[in-house]
C-alpha cells in the first residue's frame, strides 16, 4: 500500500469539514423524506431543505427564493448562462454574449455552445497579462443586446481576482444581467451580492469542505431566467429534480462552518502562499508566477517553468510524494497548452508548463518546507537534455 | 544516500505488461506505471496500444495493484520515429520493421528517459526474453517460453539499456502469465494476444498506408521469371517478398512473390525454389554487447520475427555497420528491411537490417 502523496491540491477539491459530515449523515437514512411529498416525513424533509437555503441565503446577503440548488458548480454556471441567454432573447430580443476568456470551461464551453449550436453572438473580453478585466474595456463591448456578461471571481489556473464589483455596477447601468463564477472564492473571500453587484453568482460545496454533488445559482430577482432542466416544479420551476437533502445540508454546515473561520484561515493560507511564491522564485531559475502578484486567492500560487513538462513534473512530485495540479493537466497524455495561459500572452510551449500549488486547511508549514525541497529537485533533473537517440 | 530502487513499468492495459507489474510488486519492488499515447485512432477503428478502453484497463490495473500511473504523450516522436520511416520503407519497396523501431527510439528511448526523469532506475516490460548480468555485462537471452520469443525486436539494446531493464515475465510460460492475471482477478486476463501492428487499429496494412499516406496503388504486370505476363498487381508497396497468399495469380506450383523490380513496376513470382538464397548483405548491424563477438563464435541467424535460427556466418564487406551473411542452406523469406538477428545458441547478440 503506498503512502498517501501530501495534498497542495485544494483548488481541485477540499476534504469534507467533519461537522458537515456529521450534520448530513441523518439525512441519508433517517430523515430520508422527499420534500415534495405532503406526508410528514415530506414535511420534515422540506423543513431542513428551506432552513437550509435561508441559511446560505443569509451567507450571501441575499433572498431565500434568490437560490436555486444544483448539483454543481458546472451545473450552476450551465443554468446561469443558458437560463439568461435565453430569457433574454425571449424578452428582449438580446443575442449577444460577452465573456472572459480565461473562464472555466463551464463557462467558456457553454458559451461556445450557444453560440454555435443557437446562434449567440459571443464576444471576448481582452485581459491583461494577469488575466483581470478591465471595467473599460467591459463598458465599451456592453451593448443593449447583450444578454449576459460572465467574469470568474477568482480564477482557478492563475489565482487572479477580478474587479466583481466594478463590472457589476457597470452591467447594472446597462441594464444587463451580470454572472460570476465564485467557485474558488467561496472559501476565502467576500461573497455579499449587493456588495459584489452580481445577479448571477455560482457555488459549488466541495470546492468549501463540503460534500460533492451540490451547488447553488443565486439569481437576483427580477433577472429572467428559463429553466435548463426541466420537470417538476422544485426549485420554484427553475430547476426540476428532488431536492438532494443530505447535499444541501451539508454544504449549508460547510458555509457555516467557512463564515467562521475564514477570516483566520485566509491569513494562514496568504503565509503558505507567500512562502511558496518567494521560494520559488528565489530558488529555481527560469520560473515566472502567473496571475496576478497580489491580487489572487490567498491560497494560490501557480507558475510556469520555462524547458519542463508539466505532466511529467506532476507526475514526478506525485512519485515524490506532493499532490498538486497543472492547467494542461491530462490524465490521457493529450496535454493542451491552456487556454487560460495563452490568454494572458504565454507561448504555447510555455503553457504547457505550469504548476498549481494550493494550500488549505489542512496545509502545514513544515509540509510546505519539505514540497520547496523537493521541487527544485524535480524541476532540475525534468530539464536535464538527454542527447538524441540513434 | 543510496536512493531506492524505482522500477517504471511500461504498460498497455494487455495481460503482459499487467502481470509484469503485478510479479514485481509482487517482489516487494517500489513500482510505477507508464503509459504511453503513441497514436491517434479513429474512433470507428481504435488502435490496439493506446485507445481509450486500453488505457482504462492499464488504469484500472494500477489501481488493483495500488501503484501510481501516468501516461506519456509521444505522439509526435512515434510518428516521426516509427510510422512515417515505415511509409517511406513501404514506398521504397522495402518492408521494415517497425516495432525494432519503437523499442529503439520510443521505449529505449523517451519512456526510459523520462522515466529516469521520474525518478526510475529501471525500466520493466512485459517482453518475453531475458537478461543475464555476469561481471559487470549483460546479457540477453531468449525466454523459457520459446513460442512468445521476443529476443528478436529487443536485439537493437544495448549494455546501457539492459543494465536498466527488467523482464518479469522471462522465465515463464504464457498459460502461466495468463493463469497468474486470473489469479490476481486483472480485469485483463481474459484479452486476446496482439498480432498486428498496433498503429494499424486492425486495418489492413495497405489500407493504412492509402489512408495515412495518401499513398495511390499503380498497378502493374505480374511476371514469372523468364519475363512472361501472368497478370496485373495492385501496386508494389502492397506485396512483400516471400509472400504466397493473395497475389492473385496461380501456377501449375504455388507461386511466391520473388522480387519487385521498382524501374518497371513489375512483380516477379516464382516457385518455391526461385526463392532461396544462401547470401545477402546486411547494414546497421547493432551489437548488444555493444561490440562485435569474438571471431569464430557460432552464429545463428534469424530473418524474421518468427522464422527459425539457420547457422550462419559473418563477414565483413568493407561497409562500416554492413556485413555478408552467409548460410549453409537457401533460406526463404530474406525480406529487404526486415532485421537479421544473430544469436550464439540461445543468447541473442544483435542484428543488422537486410539489404536489397
Amino acid at each position: 500500500m503506498r503512502q498517501k502523496p501530501i495534498y497542495l491540491d485544494y483548488a481541485a477539491t477540499t476534504p469534507l469539514d467533519p461537522r458537515a459530515r456529521s450534520r448530513m449523515l441523518p439525512f441519508f437514512d433517517e430523515a430520508f423524506g422527499n420534500p415534495s411529498s405532503v406526508h410528514s416525513w415530506g414535511q420534515q424533509a422540506e423543513a431542513e431543505l428551506e432552513q437550509a437555503r435561508a441559511q446560505i441565503a443569509g451567507y450571501l446577503g441575499c433572498e431565500s427564493d434568490e437560490l436555486i440548488f444544483t448539483s454543481g458548480g458546472s451545473e450552476s454556471d450551465n443554468l446561469a448562462l443558458r437560463g439568461a441567454a435565453f430569457a433574454a432573447r425571449n424578452g428582449r430580443s438580446a443575442n449577444h454574449i460577452l465573456i472572459s476568456p480565461v473562464e472555466h470551461p463551464a463557462v467558456l464551453e457553454t458559451a461556445r455552445q450557444l453560440q454555435r449550436l443557437h446562434g449567440f453572438q459571443l464576444e471576448f473580453l481582452s485581459v491583461d497579462e494577469f488575466g483581470q478585466v478591465e471595467p473599460a474595456d467591459l463598458a465599451r463591448r456592453l451593448r443593449s443586446d447583450t444578454a449576459v456578461v460572465s467574469v470568474i471571481y477568482g480564477n482557478n489556473e492563475i489565482g487572479t481576482l477580478n474587479p466583481i464589483a466594478e463590472l457589476g455596477s457597470l452591467c447594472r447601468q446597462a441594464g444587463i444581467p451580470f454572472h460570476t463564477d465564485a467557485l474558488q472564492a467561496v472559501a476565502q473571500l467576500n461573497l455579499q451580492v449587493d456588495e459584489l453587484n452580481v445577479d448571477l453568482l455560482s457555488i459549488g460545496a466541495h470546492k468549501f469542505y463540503g460534500p460533492k454533488g451540490v451547488g447553488a445559482l443565486y439569481v437576483r430577482r427580477p433577472t429572467p431566467m428559463v429553466p435548463i432542466q426541466t420537470g417538476g416544479s422544485h426549485e420554484r420551476g427553475r430547476r426540476a429534480g428532488t431536492s438532494n437533502v443530505p447535499l444541501i445540508v451539508g454544504m449549508n454546515e460547510a458555509l457555516a462552518v467557512v463564515v467562521e473561520r475564514r477570516a483566520t484561515d485566509i491569513q494562514g493560507f496568504a503565509r503558505l502562499r507567500d512562502r511558496i511564491v518567494e521560494a520559488v522564485l528565489g530558488g529555481i531559475a527560469d520560473a515566472q508566477l502567473t496571475g496576478h502578484p497580489a491580487e489572487r486567492l490567498p491560497n494560490h500560487a501557480s507558475f510556469v517553468f520555462e524547458g519542463v513538462d508539466g505532466n511529467g513534473l506532476l507526475a514526478a512530485l506525485d512519485l515524490a510524494g506532493f499532490a498538486c495540479s497543472s492547467a494542461s493537466a491530462c490524465k490521457t497524455g493529450e496535454p493542451e497548452p491552456s487556454e487560460v495561459l495563452l490568454a494572458i500572452g504565454l507561448d504555447a510551449r510555455l503553457a504547457t508548463s505550469s504548476l498549481r500549488v494550493t494550500v488549505g486547511r489542512q496545509t502545514t508549514p513544515s509540509e510546505v518546507e519539505a514540497f520547496l525541497t523537493i521541487l527544485p529537485e524535480a524541476i532540475a533533473r525534468l530539464r536535464v537534455v538527454e542527447p538524441a537517440f540513434t | 544516500m543510496i536512493e531506492p530502487r524505482k522500477i517504471a513499468v511500461a504498460m498497455s492495459g494487455g495481460v503482459d505488461s499487467s502481470v509484469a507489474a503485478a510479479l514485481l510488486v509482487e517482489q516487494g519492488e517500489q513500482v510505477f506505471g507508464l503509459m504511453l499515447r503513441l497514436w491517434d485512432s479513429r474512433p470507428d477503428r481504435p488502435n490496439r496500444c493506446c485507445s481509450p478502453h486500453d488505457m482504462a484497463n492499464a488504469r484500472a490495473v494500477a489501481a488493483q495493484l495500488e501503484i501510481p500511473f501516468y501516461v506519456l504523450d509521444v505522439r509526435e516522436p512515434f510518428r516521426q520515429a516509427v510510422v512515417e520511416p515505415f511509409i517511406a520503407g513501404y514506398l521504397e519497396g522495402i518492408t521494415p520493421n517497425p516495432c525494432m523501431a519503437c523499442n529503439r527510439q520510443i521505449r529505449w528511448g523517451h519512456l526510459l528517459q523520462h522515466a529516469r526523469k521520474l525518478g526510475a532506475t529501471h525500466l520493466a516490460t512485459g517482453h518475453y526474453a531475458r537478461i543475464q548480468e555476469s561481471g559487470g555485462h549483460f546479457h540477453l537471452f531468449r525466454p523459457y517460453d520459446r513460442t512468445k520469443d521476443q529476443s528478436y525486436v529487443l536485439s537493437v539494446l544495448g549494455q546501457l539499456d539492459l543494465e536498466q531493464s527488467r523482464f518479469p515475465l522471462g522465465e515463464l510460460r504464457k498459460d502461466q502469465v495468463r493463469e497468474r492475471a486470473r489469479n490476481l482477478r486483472l480485469p485483463v486476463a481474459g484479452r486476446p494476444d496482439s498480432q498486428d501492428l498496433c498503429f494499424l487499429g486492425g486495418a489492413d496494412y495497405r489500407e493504412f498506408l492509402s489512408e495515412t499516406a495518401g499513398i495511390t496503388w499503380e498497378p502493374g504486370p505480374i511476371l514469372d521469371q523468364a519475363g512472361s505476363p501472368l497478370g496485373t498487381h495492385r501496386g508494389l508497396p502492397g506485396y512483400t517478398v516471400g509472400q504466397r497468399k493473395g497475389i492473385g495469380v496461380s501456377g501449375a506450383v504455388p507461386l511466391y512473390v520473388v522480387a519487385k523490380d521498382f524501374r518497371r513496376n513489375a512483380l516477379v513470382v516464382g516457385p518455391r525454389t526461385a526463392l532461396g538464397r544462401t547470401s545477402f548483405r546486411v547494414d546497421r548491424m547493432h551489437w548488444v554487447a555493444d561490440q562485435p563477438p569474438d571471431p569464430g563464435t557460432s552464429l545463428t541467424v534469424q530473418v524474421r520475427y518468427r522464422s527459425p535460427a539457420v547457422p550462419a556466418r559473418l563477414r565483413p564487406n568493407g561497409i562500416e555497420d554492413g556485413a555478408v551473411v552467409d548460410l549453409d542452406e537457401p533460406l526463404l523469406q530474406i525480406t529487404p528491411g526486415q532485421a537479421a538477428v544473430f544469436y550464439n545458441r540461445d543468447e541473442c547478440l544483435g542484428g543488422g537490417v537486410i539489404l536489397q
